[in-house]
């Protein structure tokens, strides 16, 4: 079991994850006592829930290199667009200096700004507020 | 020099001494060592939030880098067409099969970013297309992302037509 988890670590460690296991630390330590672990166990599970609730928007900004051509074509690969699509997105980034790709839950959020920057393109994501 | 489509291969022929050189330069152009700027612009930050940036560093960073190593490896050996005497680059044709066309875009694409970090060239500047003759290296910069962008101009109205 170490040893699949270990090979498992080459999965980015997740902010949530880590509460989570911090978390499980808690219990741990205050095993045996009876009245005050289950609270702040719960406490921490909604929050992490709420956490996990908090959608991300993929961003992506304008750079004066990128051709616009390469641009769409990137935004069609990429989120399966159909060209208009694209196209509209890639004038947004042009006119307005950036455009929001998609929105969604984090890993996705995470797995499209790495294809984009793959492709070269300046993309961020960022918590929906 | 001429570009088109033949087959399942792009053919550049009819290429000069200087264009060639400038093919050439392409591996070379996009390693962005010693240009720390280029070097954030090829890496760039995933986020604001410092904890999402350290996980991307770690384990996305090491990814792209092998993903761009293996795009510039493929374009130098395509390349590879284009080496000998200056002379006997006369009627030299380069061609590039299309099964590389993504690794032509990226190299590109890459060179392209380099350079214009490099030189800083302005947003001004990068739509100036008239530009006066090349008589600096800065101004040699500019004509390379010009070139750059000309060829991928071209792979990519290729992809377009299938």
């Amino acid at each position: 079991m170490i040893a699949f988890f270990y090979e498992g670590a080459a999965i980015p460690p997740r902010a949530d994850l880590k509460e989570g296991i911090a978390a499980v630390s808690e219990m741990e330590i205050e095993r045996g006592s009876t009245s005050t672990v289950e609270a702040p166990a719960k406490e921490k599970e909604t929050r992490d829930q709420d956490e996990l609730d908090i959608p991300w928007q993929v961003v992506v900004h304008n750079d004066p290199v990128n051709l616009m051509t390469y641009v769409t074509m990137v935004f069609q690969r990429v989120f399966g667009y159909p060209r208009e699509k694209a196209e509209r997105h890639m004038l947004e980034v042009h006119h307005k200096g950036r455009s929001i790709l998609w929105c969604g839950v984090r890993e996705r959020a995470e797995f499209y700004v790495q294809q984009l920057h793959g492709y070269l393109l300046l993309a961020t994501l960022e918590k929906v507020v | 020099m001429e570009i088109c489509r033949k087959g399942d291969a792009l053919q550049v022929s009819d290429l000069d001494p200087f264009l060639a050189e400038l093919l050439r330069q392409i591996p070379s152009s996009t390693n962005p060592e010693g240009e720390a700027e280029a070097e954030a612009r090829l890496f760039s930050r995933p986020s604001a939030e410092k904890e999402i940036c350290e996980e991307w560093e770690s384990y996305v960073e090491p990814e792209l880098r092998r993903l761009f190593r293996s795009a510039t490896e493929t374009v130098a050996e395509d390349l590879a067409q284009l080496n000998g005497k200056e002379k006997s680059l006369r009627n030299r044709t380069l061609s590039i099969p299309f099964e590389h066309a993504d690794a032509w875009l990226n190299a590109l694409n890459r060179a392209r970013l380099v350079i214009a970090s490099k030189y800083k060239f302005s947003d001004a500047e990068l739509n100036d297309h008239d530009r006066s003759p090349i008589g600096s290296r800065r101004d040699l910069g500019l004509f390379q992302i010009s070139f750059y962008g000309f060829l991928q101009e071209f792979i990519l109205r290729e992809m377009k037509c299938g």
